[in-house]
């Protein structure tokens, strides 16, 4: 059950693919933590290269464990005249959580660029 | 930068493809019971899924899967069996910084959509999505680059879109407007979406290459965004074009880009390259479960459509007997079932069209297609001139009514042909220059000395003269002279 | 006292719900220090409640199958009004706006919720040790840990804080630390109990499912939230299965197979198991063959591929999952000079190493160029474990298998060494992989006089025979498990 003893792959992460994920996921490293963390993905990785042994040809993904289709909700809004007073507290709980609000809305720093 | 449109750059051909965002028409969200509404109180219409709190889960509208099958049998596009995906990115208008989008299984695949004038315009995929929120720049008069900060409003994160991704098929800024246009009256014709596009609940961004004309080759190309009017489209597409044939001829090359369309200085710049594009990682978004529309669905939904402005178009066309491109304006003013009516009860045709497009700009009002076929056959038999059919025309629309009444209200009668012949002979005696210019002179003459006959006799019979009367008897006095 | 009679003296007005959740909070009060299960004890409103159960029965009211008994709910199941934390830096402080459909279920049912439980930060650990508030401990023996990540909803059971408590599991969370503290913990099918509410860590994995100290408690906890919400997509459109009325059936007849591959005992399996642990798998098995049902050996192959595809999938859909913390709406944020800065400034304080090496791991792994060997990859191999499963449930009505590979391990043993840490879940994997439900039930002890436990798993919806087959062990076993009274 020990770790397979590092049957190296080419595509091995490398501390380079790690700062490049970091930066698409919004997390700052420092020097040692991208050493850590390259060697610690770098194991599990290696591990998960077992699977090569399968012949996964023809094999179609599972990306739900359930084999339901056409789960729909109908177009009614949730809340109706007899909720607007609860809606309200609603609401203002969440303006309350915000980090930062202003005149109703959610404060942010610059943003730079525009959407994607 | 350049007058004409980049389509008479000489030796250049310009290929557009279109991607249209548009808001349906639904109650309440694409994943939410949060209304669906325009305007109100900042974050108002929010709820945990909308706003992307820990914990929330999606749950599909099926009024938006509804909508979304009609958009795609509107355009001809196979509907087929579908699924959710995740396109993961960072922005603060995202409120889980994923959208909910259709990646490699749209709802809708290939269709077409047919141009007023008959050309089809490839469309590769109509697919369902989420929409953001919006942000506020505050500070740098309003600039994103400048704000000091930015404000967020989730009213409209998670309003369901359809996404109509159309093939590189428009060849020009009118295409394009063409091809818009057509989408939006689409659209709006099967309650699909309301189509403002200055409300945004219609938005078009463009991609544009150009390449020599007789290359099969597609050019490079560049995305244009932030187009919020037809008028921005054709300009957008007539700068842009005209940027990339200036690369190419001063020797340098088009930059796959993503551009941004700047309304005041009429220009487009770069938001960013190729090199910047995002990396969404897509996968399927487990929190959904796939969407199958049953055959009897599908039926059902195609049962309840309405006809659709190209079907109208080429109805009329064939009852009036005229091209389908002649059939548009009728059709895009709603009016070709009041026409088809009016012919149908033995108005003639090219009247009734004529009356459509001059007259009837504002509508039908109080007319009705029983007063509008009796107007046109008082018209076509001679009782009234077309001056006259004109005004009673404007009444009916206002008032409605009996055309024959109303024709008499305004004491509008038939004037007797001899009367009319009596005072042509009069007026011929007292102009013979003129006359004699029209029984010798060439066409042009002839024809600018009918125009001031009958224009003397219109003076003189206060407009109650029918013109081709006039001229009939001009034509029969003149062989024989 | 279990569950079922607490619920009963309270409907029949025999004990007020006060003087039970007064008792449980002394418990909490007494052992909590030693323990540190809990992230938040909400006594105020626990005595509120119970005041209010007791109201209603009063009043000739019947305040619902779960009345007066205390439940512990782990902390990533959103409260309104109550801090949830999910064991993370990041939420530390956020109150939700909104109940899950758990918390509503239990309220309609007359539970009493007493507080949030410790657990590793976004559900992901096996030790309980990720949590930003410290370390739960296992109350078995303080040196060890509780396992995970809901270690404090087991550790509260196994304390006798509570007689319930819900957890949630993605690879194992429920039933390890079920076997690891030696009570039971059952993941039920998946879209058996709704996520809504639940934070998400890998939506296609994730279950709530309950603790409890004897097997009909447990029935009792899961039948009272289970069953179809509409809020959830991925929810069974069926009303929540009759368990506990099928408890005493027995198995006769029913096929049971012991997992050859994640039990150490065949071939081509996996090892690591301890012979403590292999041995009493061995009389868990001779027990239900004694009680009438026909065990066997079995072979589901792909399971030893489990653990792979898992560590792909689940941080796949965590680093998505996980994205939505990034200081705009709720929750932390580090102030920075731009938005793109403020949110890697947020969560990169806000998150702890584990959560960071997994979003970066399912970052990485759903990545352009990367995606097919890495994330579609292992959804094929999902399909072969579901393919396997569907094969070996032709011949046998469930399996079994060890819960986990040893009993608890001391603190700190694992906390450097991921993988390591991961390997404990190989056992528990596979059901979550296939959506089907399964259960920890403690069967003795090991060489070291901690508990150990058995996992019962069956189909989807199998819920059924499991618990009959579960309750058969427990009789087996010697009665109701746990440290406390
Ligand atoms: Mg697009
Ligand atoms: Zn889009």
């Amino acid at each position: 059950m020990e770790p397979d003893a590092g049957t190296s792959t080419p595509g091995r992460i490398s501390r380079d693919d790690v700062a490049y994920v970091a930066r698409l996921a919004r997390l700052n490293l420092t020097d040692s933590e991208l050493d850590g963390f390259t060697g610690q993905l770098a194991d599990v990785l290696d591990h998960a290269a077992d699977i090569e042994a399968l012949d996964l040809d023809g094999v179609a993904p599972t990306s739900h464990p359930l084999p339901l289709s056409n789960v729909f909700r109908a177009d009614v809004p949730t809340v109706g005249p007899a909720d607007e007073a609860d809606h309200r507290l609603f609401c203002d709980e969440v303006l309350a959580a915000a980090p930062a609000a202003e005149e109703s809305r959610f404060r942010v720093p610059p943003v730079l660029g525009e959407a994607p | 930068m350049t007058s004409g449109t980049a389509s008479e750059m000489d030796g250049w051909e310009v290929v557009i493809g279109l991607e249209v965002h548009a808001e349906l028409a639904t109650a309440t969200k694409l994943f939410s019971g949060a209304r669906n509404e325009f305007g109100g109180e900042p974050n108002e219409n929010v709820d945990p899924v909308s706003l992307g709190l820990p914990g929330s889960l999606p749950v599909l509208n099926e009024k938006a899967v509804e909508l979304a099958i009609r958009v795609g049998l509107a355009l001809n596009c196979s509907v087929q069996a579908s699924e959710f995906a995740r396109k993961n990115y960072f922005y603060p208008d995202m409120p889980k910084d994923f959208q909910i989008s259709q990646f490699d299984q749209p709802i809708n695949g290939e269709g077409w959509l047919e141009l007023p004038d008959g050309r089809r315009i490839g469309i590769e995929r109509a697919h369902l999505e989420e929409d953001t929120g919006k942000s506020t720049h505050v500070g740098g008069g309003g600039r994103i680059h400048e704000a000091s900060y930015s404000l967020v409003d989730y009213n409209r994160a998670g309003v369901p879109l359809i996404e109509i991704v159309g093939k590189p098929d428009l060849r020009s800024g009118d295409d394009a407007r063409a091809y818009v246009s057509e989408l939006r009256s689409i659209l709006v014709a099967i309650g699909a979406s309301d189509g403002k596009m200055e409300e945004g609940s219609m938005r078009v961004d463009c991609n544009v290459s150009v390449r020599p004309v007789g290359q099969d080759q597609l050019g490079t190309r560049c995305e244009v965004k932030n187009i919020n009017s037809l008028r921005s489209l054709g300009r957008a597409i007539t700068y842009e074009s005209r940027r990339q044939v200036d690369l190419i001829a001063s020797g340098q090359e088009v930059d796959q880009q993503t551009r941004h369309w700047n309304e005041e200085d009429g220009r487009t710049h770069t938001l960013r390259s190729k090199e910047e594009a995002f990396d969404y990682r897509y996968f399927p978004e487990p929190d959904l479960v796939p969407v199958a529309p049953s055959a009897e669905w599908i039926d059902e939904i195609r049962a309840a459509m309405p006809l659709l402005p190209g079907e109208r178009r080429h109805r009329l066309a064939e009852e009036a007997c005229i091209q389908p491109s002649a059939a548009a304006l009728t059709v895009e003013r709603g009016l070709d079932d009041l026409a088809l009516a009016a012919m149908d009860l033995g108005a003639d045709p090219e009247r009734v069209l004529v009356h459509v497009e001059n007259n009837l700009a504002d509508g039908q009002g109080a007319l009705t297609a029983d007063a509008f076929a009796a107007l046109v056959a008082m018209e076509t038999g001679g009782d009234l001139t077309a001056t006259q059919a004109k005004t009673v025309l404007a009444d009916l629309v206002d008032s409605g009514g009996d055309p024959a009444a109303v024709a008499a209200s305004h004491g509008f009668e038939a004037m007797d042909t001899s009367e009319l012949e009596g005072l042509v002979d009069g007026l011929i005696a007292e102009h013979p220059d003129d006359w004699e210019a029209f029984v010798d002179g060439d066409e042009g003459e002839r024809r600018k000395k009918s125009g001031f006959f009958v224009g003397q006799i219109m003076k003189a019979t206060r407009g109650q003269a029918d013109g081709r009367v006039v001229n009939e008897i001009l034509e029969r006095l003149a062989a024989d002279a | 006292m279990s569950a079922v009679s607490l619920a009963g003296a309270v409907r029949s007005g025999e004990r007020s719900a006060r003087s039970i959740v007064e008792e449980h909070l002394a418990a909490v009060a007494d052992g909590e220090g030693q323990i540190h299960a809990f992230n938040l004890v909400t006594a105020d409103a626990a005595l509120e409640r119970a005041d209010r159960v007791d109201a209603v029965v009063a009043q000739g009211g019947d305040p619902g199958p779960l009345a007066g008994v205390p439940v512990a709910l782990k902390d990533n199941m959103c409260t309104r009004g109550v801090p949830t934390t999910c064991g993370s830096r990041i939420l530390d402080g956020w109150r939700p706006p909104y109940d899950a459909t758990v918390v509503e279920r239990l309220d309609a049912a007359g539970a009493v919720i007493i507080g949030k439980t410790n657990m590793d930060e976004f559900a992901m650990g096996s030790s309980t040790e990720n949590s930003a508030f410290g370390p739960t401990l296992n109350p078995c023996d303080t040196t060890r840990v509780p396992g995970g990540s809901s270690g404090g909803s087991a550790a509260a059971v196994a304390a006798g804080f509570t007689p319930l408590s819900l957890g949630s599991d993605t690879g194992g969370s429920i039933r390890q630390p079920a076997a690891l503290c030696g009570v039971v913990g059952v993941k039920p099918t998946y879209g058996a109990v709704s996520r809504y509410g639940l934070v998400a860590f890998a939506s296609s994995l994730d279950q709530i499912g309950p603790f409890a100290r004897n097997v009909a408690d447990a029935a009792l906890l899961l039948e009272a939230v289970a069953g179809h919400d509409p809020l959830d997509s991925t929810s069974i459109p069926a009303s929540a299965p009759d368990l506990l009325g099928v408890l005493d059936r027995g198995v006769e007849g029913l096929r049971v197979g012991v997992i050859e591959e994640i039990s150490g005992s065949g071939p081509t399996g996996l090892e690591g198991f301890a012979p403590d642990v292999q041995s009493r798998l061995a009389e868990a098995a001779e027990a239900l063959a004694a009680a009438g049902a026909v065990v066997e050996k079995a072979s589901v192959p792909s399971t030893v591929f489990g653990l792979s595809a898992y560590y792909v999938i689940a941080p796949a859909e965590a680093s998505s999952n996980l994205a939505r913390f990034d200081g705009v709406r709720f929750g932390l944020r580090v102030d920075a000079d731009n938005t793109v800065e403020m949110n890697a400034a947020t969560r990169t304080a806000g998150f702890g190493d584990e959560v960071k090496r997994r979003i970066m791991l399912g970052t990485y792994a759903l990545s352009a160029g990367y995606y097919d060997a890495y994330y579609g990859k292992s959804q094929k191999v999902r399909t072969l474990i579901v393919e396997d499963f569907a094969r070996a449930y032709q011949s046998f009505d469930l399996l079994l298998s060890p819960t986990a590979p040893t009993t608890a391990f001391p603190i700190g043993e694992k906390v450097d060494d991921p993988m390591l840490m991961y390997l404990n879940d190989v056992c528990t994997i596979p059901s979550n992989l296939a959506g089907h439900p399964a259960m920890s039930v403690p069967f003795g002890v090991g060489d070291d006089g901690l508990p150990v436990g058995v996992q019962v798993l069956a189909p989807a919806n199998g819920e059924p025979s499991m618990f009959r087959a579960a309750a058969v062990l427990e009789a087996a076993a010697g009665g109701s498990a746990g440290v406390a009274p």
